[in-house]
């Protein structure tokens, strides 16, 4: 405790804030996240308007730098076809950890309104990378990406730094015609049965 | 101003130094290229000798969708073709349709189609003439430009609930009438509007830097627009005066009158300055409409919920901010439609690029790329 009464002592009077090293850096990161924006179609649009007068997102700390080895977080937005995904796949891996990703708008998330029907579509952007926080809409608001990245920033405060990042899988670019790779709950398991004709499609306004 | 090459690619230079070509990649994920285009550009040290425009990234399969969907369902996937103007692609597609199953519109209908696609060619033009200030160094356009623009889609949203995909006109009419209020909303916008586009204009275009990095770039001659397919303010900046308002004129625009600006010398200051004298001549159709329209019906009476026009085709084809926008589509009797297929104006324009940047240095090749408007959804589909 030495140290501590140092700086006690060579700062009497003035207020004096304790923390763990960690949980300063932890704190610190998340208040000024560059963003690569990875627009790619519709939803690069709000990407932008959210980032002008009306919005204004550099005021959250958040700043679109186009080259990823300057960015935090990787904002996905708009549709990610099968000869997009390993531009995307590279830009991501280019960018230094810790790392972030922002799936932006439906189609990001998983296809929108381009699951079905549709060959030349990545059914979501988390086939081939890690997504953090998803954002649904078709596009979103602007003030909806405002929101995700507040939300990110929680995110990052909770979680050390000092672990460094595990993936539960390996991600790879999707095979033509392959499983959906990523995140799977039961409603996108059902339309994957229905795109691969092991169950009806239902509703429709025939 | 551009550059003779024929006089630079020599295999050495004064020294006596190799001088080798450079084949650089430009894209497809930067924020320059306009969404996400990738051109392969061969550089004589700073001067491009060789562009290539590499397209594709964004094809979503929208025409081979189309072929499952009913005439219904289609429209939302209209709005995904050309997103900075999505009230287009939704106007020339009905337009087909009605063609298809001889559907009339009400004139209601047809003014409000009228309204808010002029107020889209605003907003978009204004996304394209602010990235060419973006291009040239002036971002202070860009921001004020979108401002322009963030007015416009306010009315949108009042209007369709949406920002940017808004699945307004509907085979037969629109999807729902204007709000209580809405129209004296646009008459006070619109009248605003003339005032900001000088602004711009005297911001921007009398702007000694912006003069000195659009004049002489890119230079479109007449025949070669023409022979090209270009349309929309590509082929006006040339002096081309083909508006398909004008030349193939359709809806209720013989009502209006408005001019069509073209420009002189082809170059992408012509064809920028356009776009901002398009947008006040789009102000005062508006505003004209807004004095014609009367309260009626917006949909057509007794459409039936599901569309199955006769065998056949039909094509039809509206100008849009880009150019002339067409669909055509082939049913088969059934309830989806056999083909569909987009004559997309954005595709014919980039299809100049290689034209245009040879004898540029690289820094001008962004600019004509962005004086030539292309928006992705539209050129991949
Ligand atoms: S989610 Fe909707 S708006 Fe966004 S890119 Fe996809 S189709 Fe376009």
């Amino acid at each position: 405790m030495a140290l501590v009464d140092k700086i006690g002592q060579s700062l009497t009077g003035a207020p004096l804030v304790l923390t763990n090293v960690d949980a300063l850096i932890d704190w610190s990161r998340g208040q000024s996240l560059w963003a690569m924006p990875m627009g790619t179609a519709c939803c690069a649009m709000e990407l932008i308007a959210a980032s002008f007068s009306k919005f204004d997102f550099d005021r959250l700390g958040s700043f679109p730098r186009p080259d990823p080895r300057h960015t935090d977080v990787m904002i996905v937005a708009g549709t990610i076809t099968r000869k997009m995904a390993p531009a995307v796949k590279r830009l991501w891996e280019q960018m230094p950890e810790p790392k972030y990703c922002i799936a932006m708008g439906n189609c990001a998330v998983s296809g929108g309104i381009f699951y079905y029907d549709t060959y030349s579509v990545v059914r979501g952007v988390d086939e081939i990378i890690p997504v953090d926080v998803y954002l649904s809409g078709c596009p979103p608001r602007p003030e909806a990406l405002q929101d995700a990245v507040l939300q990110l920033r929680e995110l990052i405060r909770s979680r050390s730094i000092a672990q460094g990042r595990e993936y539960d899988r390996v991600y790879t670019l999707p095979l033509p015609g392959g499983e959906r790779a990523g995140t799977t709950d039961p409603g996108r398991a059902e339309a994957a049965d229905v795109l691969a004709g092991r169950r009806p499609k239902t509703g429709g306004d025939e | 101003m551009a550059i003779d090459i024929e006089s630079r690619t020599s295999v050495y230079d004064e020294e006596g130094r190799a001088v080798e070509e450079l084949v650089l990649n430009v894209g497809p994920s930067h924020p320059s290229t306009h969404g996400v285009c990738r051109i392969i550009a061969h550089l004589d040290g700073e001067v491009v000798t060789k562009a290539e425009p590499v397209i594709g990234y964004l094809h979503r399969g929208i025409e081979k969708m189309a072929e499952n969907r009913t005439y219904l369902q289609i429209v939302p996937l209209t709005d995904r073709l050309d997103y900075v103007g999505s009230m287009y692609a939704n106007w020339a597609y009905c337009r087909a349709v009605e063609r298809l199953a001889g559907i009339g519109v009400p004139e209601r209908a047809e003014y409000l189609r009228v309204i808010t696609c002029e107020l889209q060619r605003v907003a978009s033009h204004m996304m394209s003439i602010g990235s060419t200030g973006a291009d040239t160094g002036a971002f202070t356009m860009f921001v004020y430009a979108f401002d322009v623009r963030e007015r416009v889609i306010e009315l949108f949203e009042a209007l369709t609930g949406s920002r940017l995909t808004y699945n307004y006109v509907r085979p037969g009419g629109v999807a729902a009438d204007a709000p209580e209020g809405w129209l004296d909303d646009v008459r006070r916008v619109v009248g605003q509007m003339p005032a900001r586009l000088t602004e711009l204009d005297r911001l921007f275009f009398g702007n000694t830097i912006a003069r000195g990095r659009l004049k002489g770039i890119g230079v479109l001659d007449v025949p070669t627009a023409i022979a090209w397919g270009a349309s929309g303010p590509v082929a006006r900046g040339s002096g081309v005066g083909w508006d398909l308002r004008k030349s193939d004129t359709y809806s209720l625009y013989p009502r209006f009158d408005f001019d069509v600006p073209v420009g002189e010398r082809g170059d992408a200051y012509d064809r920028a300055r356009v776009r901002l004298w398009e947008s006040v001549e789009s102000c005062r159709i508006i505003e004209q409409a807004l004095d014609q329209i009367e309260p009626g019906h917006v949909k057509a009476p007794g459409l039936p919920r599901l569309l199955k026009p006769r065998p056949g085709d039909a094509y039809d084809h509206i100008e849009s901010a880009r150019g002339s926008l067409g669909i055509y589509l082939v049913s088969d009797g059934s309830p989806r439609p056999y083909r569909m297929k987009v004559r997309s104006p954005a595709f014919c324009n980039l299809a100049l690029l290689p034209l245009l940047a040879p004898g540029h240095t690289m820094s001008d090749l962004v600019v004509i790329l962005g004086s030539l408007d292309p928006v992705f959804g539209e050129v991949d589909r």
